[in-house]
Parts: C-alpha cells; structure tokens; sequence
C-alpha cells in the first residue's frame, strides 16, 4: 500500500501544487482514493508539501469528510437539520443500517459501507437527504432506502445508479426583480469598463446592496475600502453555505453561476485585484464540474483570464476551492484560512479581511447572492435595484424556505415583507413557529408574525424554516445546540465547552428532569457564549433564548417543581456495565 | 503620549501595543492564561475578556486605542472569567492535589485569584492520553487546556513539535512526530516549548517535587503579583527594544 500512496500523493500534488494551499485538496484526493487518511499518507504529504506533519494532521482532523480511520466503499451522510429530522431522518437512517448490517458511525466489517450523519447538507426543501459519497440523493422515502441498500450490498459503482436518484430539483418558487431581469453573460462587465471603477462603485451605493450572507455589511463600501487598501488585493466568493435550512447559493449556482462570476470579476475590477477563489462547501461538490464548465466558457469568451475583455492589464482568473465538512469555515476569516490550507479557525479581529485577508492581502469576501445582485446592478443600475426593499435593507433577496409549508423552496422577495406574508405565500396556516436565519438566528413565534424580513427588524441569511404546532420546541432546541455543539471548531474556550453545557442541559430539560435552576444556569451560560471568539459562540445561545422568550410556558411545562435535580444520569453511567454483564434489571431506573 | 482609560485610571501605551501589553507594562493586571510576553498574542483562553466602549474583547489582541474606555475589574467579569476557568477544570482532567504543577499552575492560581470554590459544571471526565517516551518531558493530555502556548513557542523555535488536531471538543495536542510520540520528536528540555506550559500538561522529569510544597511560586503569591513582577518587566523591554529599533 505505501508504494500506492506515495504514488497517489505524488498525483494529488502534480494536480494540485505544492503550495502549502494545496493541502485540503491533496487531503481530499486521498480521502477519496483510499476511503480515509492512514498516519503514512500524511507523512507522504508533509513531506511533499515541505510541513510539519502535525500541522497536516491538525488539518486533516479538523473537516468532518476527511477521516483518519477506514470508512466504507460506500460512504453515507444522512443530513440532520431539523427539517430533515422532522421528515423522519431517523427512522429511515436506522432502516438503512438494519438493512445493511451496520451501525451508524462504524464501517461494515467487510468495508462496503459505512453511514453516518451530517449537519444540514442544503437540500432541506427536498428531504430527506443523504450523500454517498459526495452525491446528493434527496425526497428519500423507506423504498428509495432499500433500493439504494440493495445497490450497495450488490456493490454496483455509483455511475450504474439511476441517474434520477440524484436529481436536485429546481426550486426557484417565486421570481422577483433580479430573477426575472434579462441577462447576458459579460454585459455587467462590458457596461462597468465602459464608465469606469468609480461609476461602478456609485451604482453598488445607489443601490444600497448590503452582504447577503447575514451581517450585512455595506458592500460598495467593502470594496471601496480594499480599493484603497495597498497590496496584491484577492476576491473570494463564499459558497459555504452551512447555516441549515439555506439552499439558495445551492440553485445560484446551478443557474445562475455565470451572474455570480460576473460579479466576482466585477469585483476585481473595482479593487484591482487578479486573484479569485469560490469556496464551495464540500456538500455541494456536485456542483463543482458544472462550476468549471461555466468559468471555461468565461475564459473562452475572454470574460476571465489576461487581458481581459480586450483591455490590457487588467488580469483576473477564479479557481473553486472545496471545502470539507465545517460550518465554521462559512466565516469569512475561517474560510481564508481553510483557503491557505491552515486550520479553519477564525482569525483575530482587527485587523479585517479588507486589509488583510487571504495571505495577509486585501481582501474582498462576500456571499455567493452578493456577488450575483452586484452583477445584475452593474448591468441595470443601482436605482433599479433600490426601488425593492425597505430604507435601510434596499433591493430583493432570495429565501430558502423549508420545513412545514406547502410549496418549501426559493423565494425571491422584496426586504420588508413580513413573517406572516412569507408563511402565507409558501402555504403554511399552522405554524408554531418559524425559524428566521437559522440556529444563529432567531425563532418567531405567532405573536411576531407581524414582524418583518429586513435588517431593521430580522436580519437573514435567507434561511426561513417552518414548524407547526405538532413540533415540540425541544426538539428544535436540541437539535440546533447539538449542531452548534458539534461545529465549534474549539479555538476559544467559551464556545468549545460551553456548546457542550448548552447541549447537556438542553437534553436534561427535554428529558423532562430540568428544574428552575437549569433555566437560569442556561441563561447565564448564554452570557458566557458572548466572550467567544466568532459569531458562532456569539450566536450559539440563540436557540434557547429566543425560543424562551416566545414560548416561555412551554419551558416551564417541562420543568420539574424543585429547584436543582442532579444532571447525573444513572442509567447512562450503568450502561455499559450492563451491556458486558447482560443484567439489565438489577438496577431500579432512576426517576 | 496617547492613552485609554483602565477602570477609570488612564494608561498611557505606545502605537501598536494591545491592551494587554499596556496595562501589564503599566502595572495593572489583567488575568490571562493563554497569552506570554515572548509569544505572539492569540485571544483563545479569554480570560483577558474586557469591556472596550461597551464591547466585549480579548484584550491581549486588540489594539490599544487613544479615548478607548475600558473595564476590566467588574463583578461582571470576574463572573465570566471564574466561569471560563471553571469550564477548564471540568472538560480536562485535573486533580490538583496529586498534581506536581500545583502551586506552579496558573489555571490553579487563575481558580484562587477569582475566588474558585468548586468545578460548578459537570465533569467531562474526557480519555486522553498521556506519553511518556521522551526522556525528559512527560506530556499528560489530562491537563490540556489548550492555550497552544507550546504550539507558538515551538513554531517560534522553528521545531514546529506540537499542533492542534481534531476540532471542537475533540480538539487535541499532538506532536509531529511520524510515530506521533514525544520522544520521536525534536522537542529538548531547554526549549521553550517544553517551559512554557502554564499547566502541568508538559512537565520535565525528575523535577517534580524538588521545589517543596509551601515554597512554590504561587504559594504566597497571587497570580496578579507574579505576572507583574515577571511578566511586565518582560513587556517593558520588549517595547523599549521595538523602540529603538
């Protein structure tokens, strides 16, 4: 085998380069190839890419695709965002293990398959989901599971399977401004080298275009800055689309991934930069040869490269960079470092991306839906933009609606509409509830319907997660603290273990043994997750305060009379005794 | 000579100097643990958390600011810091009285600085690993808290022995070494990397002990008094040496 890994290396690394860059792709070429990263092939790597090897195992043990131990022929991740939860995730997981005589998280004994779960792999308007590896197979029902365990226990290669099971259905549901508007790939670009950076710039401020990944920073005055900013300057896209219950950058780039390069390379001809990078999450890597497909063409048609559109000195090329399993790399000084092949940490905060970002260099960050709307607004203008929206959140936006409504799918709709005009359009009169930005956002119950989608009200990355009144709240929070809990990348100590506090007492209050004292431990936990380090931490307490403060009654449903219960779970500490002794019924239950 | 204001008293610092830096080489202490005088600041313990106009930063990475207002010394933070500590206490594994850091250990004296009476949160009880091959310098992962201060003084000593793996609470120290063992590794006692630790994680042999129980650095100190006796000396001329520069 080791002959085959130096050789496989020695591959990976001719494709990739020997960059220090380069090492998340050499990880992911090897992960593919040999179903996992024995300790010799990242000797291998570490000494053709000249590191140390600690530092390329710390990055292999950090994404949750790549894995140190052998996984199967057949690898599975079934998505556990809670809309795929609620559709009943489980139960088809454990059929597929059943059928196939495996345990979830280990690898059949003969290597054929293992299954495991992932946080939300973006196709919860059609779940549930899973990927094998790395293909996407979406609308699983309990026949489509045993079809696709026949398959495996077969061994049939992945390319025999019915091209439909992986099928990702459109679901653009409602066009508005920018959906409907005509487009003509390199015109944006063509109208912006006619009139110049200046004018381009005062077109992307007329139009008012704030980020579309969530904060909403002002993005002529984020390219304006790294404009002014000394350096080799660098755009980079961010298609790590990880906030569960989003799926629009998912149908962007399927459609219209040529807008969102146009708005990339507009980007640099604002900036001066030559460089660029989309980052796609390593659970929409099927996406990826269509991705190269559309930047050929571009270079084809002069749209990238040198020289480009004819003008001389002005150089700009994209490379996709795919990442591997980790929210926390959709933060933008994450994802540089994941870009530069470091661990995908955030970085400390000043100084920012703008003046120092990728390697150090000006750079420019933004949304996948960024880039697309800064094109459609070089091409028909800032004030054809700002005529949607509200004051302060100008233009329309895409939503990615899910969970229980009639019609999940994308919404192209003006900043402003309420919670409530939303719930109406996408058919859904019984909600307990709505889940507006995902985990890190917060949840809206009947009494704020009224409210409205803006960032003078609830800002949004877009996602808009539905939840009647037969979803018990609990549930929810779970899920959405298990998820924070496990994509913590662990730099700061506030988020690595209070995530996992968090998590506990959740589950101790679901469990029903939660007392008043839990609640107000879970509060002040909550302001001890505000000293972390990135928005993660800062937002990780969001589900249970916000669901508190809609549902206060459901918590105190849930709670027992008294005010402390130990968090000491007898039973679990029993299990495995009882496991290796067989006597399960020596031990009263604790109650 | 600009200045900002630490709990009402006014720090003058030079141009480019964290709050960290600033306060500590004036005098004042901030509690810190994952910061050193001689390493590149990091931000991840956050013991250092201050309140900058209001906002809640590490202090040993952001930059000191003319006008800036800052809190250190309220009720409210030393409630998180107590908290922070007590959250690494309990996801390691650190049982002071048959510890040979103790008295030597920061985390220990972090816990008597602020008043520490219990662990507060359950116990994580994690397994990890202890190696002992290098004949040295006993690593014991039990007592990680993951201040990566052997990570920097060892890539500062372009050994490059230890990294970071895994992520989130699975996060790890491991050592580069192809075995993955300390004693395969480049690491000798006389680098940093094998002092610096502020725990009892990486412990030379054959030391333990030797400087008796009651005569140990933090046994009459505070770790208040001990940083500024050892640490703002080290940041003073570090800055008077930039300076001249």
């Amino acid at each position: 085998m080791s002959e085959e890994v130096r050789q496989a290396v020695a591959e990976a690394v001719g494709r990739y380069g020997k960059e220090r860059s380069a090492v998340l792709a050499v990880l992911r070429a090897l992960q593919k190839r040999f179903g996992y990263l024995p300790m010799h092939a990242l000797d291998e790597v570490a000494k053709a890419l000249e590191l140390p090897l600690a530092q390329v195992q710390g990055v292999a043990e950090f994404y949750s695709f790549l894995a140190m131990r052998p996984q199967g022929q057949y690898r599975v991740f079934f998505s556990t965002c809670i809309v795929d939860e609620f559709k009943g995730r489980a139960a088809l997981q454990e059929r597929l293990c059943a059928r196939l005589g495996v345990p979830p998280g280990q690898t059949r004994a003969d290597g054929r398959v293992s299954v495991n779960e992932a946080a939300c792999t973006g196709l919860c308007d059609q779940g549930p989901s899973l990927l094998v590896n790395g293909w996407p197979i979406a609308r699983l029902t309990p026949e489509s599971i045993d079809a696709i365990a026949c398959f495996i226990d077969q061994g049939v290669p992945l390319e025999e399977w019915p091209r439909e099971w992986f099928a990702v259905q459109d679901s653009f549901r409602v066009r508005g401004l920018q959906l409907n508007a005509p487009w003509r790939s390199g015109a944006a670009l063509k109208r912006a080298l006619r009139h110049g950076p200046e004018f381009l710039l005062r077109e992307l401020e007329v139009s008012g275009l704030r980020g579309r990944g969530g904060a909403g920073f002002p993005t002529a005055a984020k390219w304006r800055y790294c404009r002014e900013a000394q350096g080799e300057r660098c755009v980079v896209c961010n298609a790590d689309e990880g906030e569960p219950g989003t799926f629009k950058d998912r149908e962007l780039l399927k459609h219209c991934a040529d807008q969102v390069f146009e708005g990339m390379t507009l980007a640099a001809w604002a900036t001066g930069a030559q460089k660029g990078f989309l980052y796609l999450r390593g659970e929409y890597e099927f996406l990826w040869p269509h991705l190269e497909q559309v930047l050929r063409g571009r270079r084809r048609r002069g749209l990238l490269g040198r020289n480009l559109c004819g003008l001389a000195g002005f150089h700009f090329d994209i490379a996709v960079v795919v990442g591997a399993g980790a929210y926390i790399c959709g933060e933008e000084s994450a994802l540089l470092n994941s870009i530069e092949g470091r661990r995908g940490t955030p970085r400390n905060r000043p100084p920012y991306p703008v003046t120092h970002g990728l390697c150090g260099q000006p750079t420019v960050v933004n949304n996948v839906e960024t880039f697309f709307s800064a094109a459609l607004i070089a091409l028909h203008g800032g004030a054809w933009f700002a005529q949607a929206g509200t004051a302060k959140s100008r233009g329309t936006r895409l939503f990615s609606i899910s969970g229980d409504c009639a019609w999940p799918g994308i919404y192209e709709l003006p900043w402003g509409i309420s919670v409530q005009e939303a719930l109406e359009l996408c058919g859904a009169d019984d909600a307990l509830g709505v889940q507006v930005g995902g985990p890190s956002g917060a949840f809206v119950g009947p009494r704020d319907f009224h409210r409205r989608l803006a960032f003078e009200d609830l800002p949004t990355g877009g996602s808009f997660m539905v939840f009647s009144r037969q979803r018990k709240l609990l549930d929810i929070v779970e899920n959405f603290s298990a998820f924070f809990a496990h994509e913590s990348c662990g730099f700061c100590t506030p988020c690595r273990v209070g995530t996992q506090l968090q998590l506990k007492l959740v589950r101790k209050l679901r469990r029903g043994w939660g007392t008043l004292g839990d609640l107000q431990e879970l509060e002040r936990l909550g302001q001890v997750l505000e000293a972390s380090h990135c928005g993660l931490g800062h937002t990780a307490a969001h589900p249970v305060r916000t669901t508190l403060a809609a549902y206060p009654e459901v918590y105190q449903a849930a709670l027992r009379e008294i005010d402390f219960s130990p968090g000491f779970d007898l039973d679990a500490e029993l299990e495995t005794a009882r496991q290796l002794t067989g006597r399960f019924a020596d031990h009263l239950a604790q109650e | 000579m600009p200045s900002f204001a630490l709990d009402g008293q006014e720090i003058v610092f030079k141009p480019g100097q964290t709050i960290l830096e600033a306060s500590i080489a004036a005098g004042h202490y901030i509690p810190h643990l994952c910061w050193h005088p001689k390493l590149s600041p990091h931000g991840s313990c956050k013991l250092c958390t201050v309140q900058v106009n209001g906002r809640l930063c590490s202090a040993c990475t952001f930059p000191a600011a003319d006008g800036q207002e800052v809190i250190s010394a309220s009720e409210e933070l030393r409630q998180l810091r107590l908290r922070l500590t007590q959250m690494l206490f309990v996801e390691g594994n650190h049982f002071c009285p048959s510890c040979e850091a103790s008295g030597q250990c920061e985390l220990q004296a972090m816990g008597y600085y602020l008043g520490m009476t219990d662990g507060h949160f359950p116990h994580f009880f994690p397994r990890r690993e202890i190696d002992a091959s290098h004949p040295e310098v006993l690593l014991d992962r039990d007592r990680c808290i993951f201040c990566e201060l052997c990570v920097r003084a060892s890539r500062a000593e372009g050994k490059n022995v230890f990294e970071l793996a895994g992520r989130g609470i699975h996060t790890r120290l491991v050592v580069n070494s192809p075995s993955g063992r300390l004693g395969d590794s480049a690491l000798q006692a006389q680098d940093l990397a094998a002092r610096v630790c502020p725990v009892g994680a990486i412990v030379l042999k054959e030391t333990a002990f030797r400087v008796p129980i009651g005569r140990r650095r933090y046994d009459h100190k505070t770790i208040a008094e001990v940083s500024l006796e050892q640490e703002a000396p080290l940041v003073r001329a570090h800055w008077q040496e930039a300076n001249h520069e």
